[in-house]
């Protein structure tokens, strides 16, 4: 059930949250041990707040769209009385004092937690295999990963454990999960919602934001997570007057057989409703990774110098080791970074003008397997991890707004996302074109 | 230092600290660090 069709069944008298929170408990309970999507399931509180919020609801206090829904909560995020973990050893026994400022929102807003979902360790990887708990699971196949850093809220999502979730992504870590695993992810404009509260990355390229079902969802908890509480419904962009651009050059290069049919497949049934494709180019396109890598490693360095020293021991070996490497990006290629940061900021700036979004896939494979570390390509052996970032990078070091609705399946059924990134600053305008382009793949 | 002279010194260092394990991690990042600094971001102080 979506978040918006709980919303009206709950006021129509037919659900209430403790019947859907116990729904999702049953469901973590039977498919959980397989998949590992959760840290820490916090069962008691879950069913003690669904009560409460029955009890609200009973006596007519309505808090909104987000009422008695149950949400997960990427362990990132500090939920007071809880460890936030990261998936991390290093972080054994920190209890956080206080919720974070978007789970107070969430609280807010109604929704019932239902716990810390599995993450890439300190979110320093898109296929959450490297965690102090064990990787997450794909929910359509587990020998798969999920993606990640936010693999465990995506499968919390995807396979009805919680009806949304929060997550993060510095480089991908919400729309890569999301992509993987059939669902929407959202990861608004730079800044748009607080990174306060919840485990560094990078602090340059950090953003959080809502996985959900659809993309009505998504509008709604993403309005909650802004501390929104009169929000106008979502509504579509009208299709034949939308022009959409795709960044051929780098962006379609490198794509599996079935990503790129798929992907051209969606366009043209986008085309055949009216909507206008046109193609841009991102110029300094080839120098993406370089600039995401020197930002990222360089901030994480920054925040995990001390404990590298102290505690290596307690990182998972594949996270330490990039870390230690983070350290020897020198201060100049940190600038050089930040300047092409800019550079490229200008880039899409230029795309967007004219257009309402872009449009290209969100991962250029589908899920790989677990312990891949390589997928080959048109005959050439290509680096998971690069793969996985490569498509979503971009948005986080320009700060634009960019979100993965699902846009099919490969022939063994494999999920397959679809990203639009919209201007900077309007977020609600991207998911007003995400809305029309929802409802015109699935007609 | 040029990428190669960055290079060397931290595998150098690594090794040192007992992180050999680190050379192909750091050969990865030196070629991101080319792709970089041939982009050509940014001023240089004998630029017009």
């Amino acid at each position: 059930m979506t978040v918006d069709e709980f919303a009206r069944q709950l006021r129509l008298g037919h659900v209430t949250s403790a019947r859907a929170t116990d729904d999702c408990l049953e469901r973590i309970a039977s498919l959980d041990p397989a998949l590992n999507a959760f840290i820490h399931v916090m069962a008691a509180e879950a069913r003690r707040d669904a009560q409460a919020r029955d009890a609200e609801l009973a006596a007519g206090h309505d808090r909104g769209p987000l009422h008695g829904v149950p949400i997960s909560v990427k362990d990132l995020f500090d939920v007071a009385g809880t460890v936030t973990t990261a998936a991390s050893r290093v972080r054994e026994g920190l209890v956080a004092l206080t919720d974070g400022p978007l789970i107070t929102r969430l609280r807010q807003a109604g929704a019932v937690l239902m716990g810390k979902t599995n993450l890439h360790e300190f979110a320093l990887g898109p296929t959450n295999e490297d965690s102090a708990f064990g990787p997450t699971r794909h929910p359509l196949d587990p020998s798969r990963m999920s993606g990640g850093s936010s693999g465990g809220s995506a499968v919390s999502v995807a396979t009805g454990m919680a009806l949304a979730t929060l997550g993060s992504d510095t480089g991908g870590s919400i729309r890569i999960p999301a992509a993987l695993c059939g669902i929407v992810g959202l990861k608004p404009t730079a800044g748009e919602l607080p990174i306060e509260g919840a485990v560094p990355l990078s602090r340059t390229l950090d953003h959080t934001g809502p996985l959900t079902q659809t993309v009505t969802d998504a509008w709604h908890v993403f309005h909650a997570l802004r501390g929104d509480t009169v929000v106008k419904p979502l509504s579509e962009s009208p299709l034949d007057s939308l022009r959409l651009g795709v960044p051929r050059a780098y962006f379609c290069d490198v794509l599996d057989v079935e990503v790129r049919a798929v992907f051209d497949r969606t366009l043209a049934q986008l085309q055949r409703t009216g909507v206008t494709i046109v193609d841009v180019d991102i110029p300094h396109a080839s120098a993406l990774a370089a600039v995401y890598s020197v930002i990222v490693f360089g901030d994480a360095a920054a925040y995990h110098a001390d404990t590298l020293e102290a505690h290596a021991d307690r990182y998972t070996t594949p996270v330490r080791l990039r870390l230690e490497m983070a350290r020897y990006v020198l201060a100049e290629d940190y600038v050089r970074g930040l300047d092409g940061r800019q550079a490229l900021r200008r880039e899409v700036d230029t795309a967007l003008s004219g257009i309402d979004a872009l449009v290209l896939p969100t991962v250029p494979v589908p899920a790989p397997a677990i312990g891949a570390s390589t997928v080959t390509l048109n005959g050439k052996d290509e680096p998971v991890r690069n793969l996985l970032l490569r498509l979503t990078q971009l948005f986080n070091v320009t700060g634009h707004p960019a979100l993965s609705l699902p846009m099919g399946t490969t022939a063994e059924g494999l999920p397959m996302g679809l990203q639009l990134a919209g201007t900077r600053g309007q977020t609600d305008a991207l998911l007003h074109v995400a809305k029309a382009v929802e409802t015109a793949i699935n007609r | 230092m040029t990428v190669q002279e960055w290079l060397k010194a931290a595998i150098a260092d690594a090794e040192r600290r007992g992180l050999s394990d680190l050379k192909p991690l750091l050969d990865g990042l030196a070629q991101s660090i080319t792709a970089l600094r041939n982009a050509g971001f940014g001023g240089r102080a004998h630029d017009r």
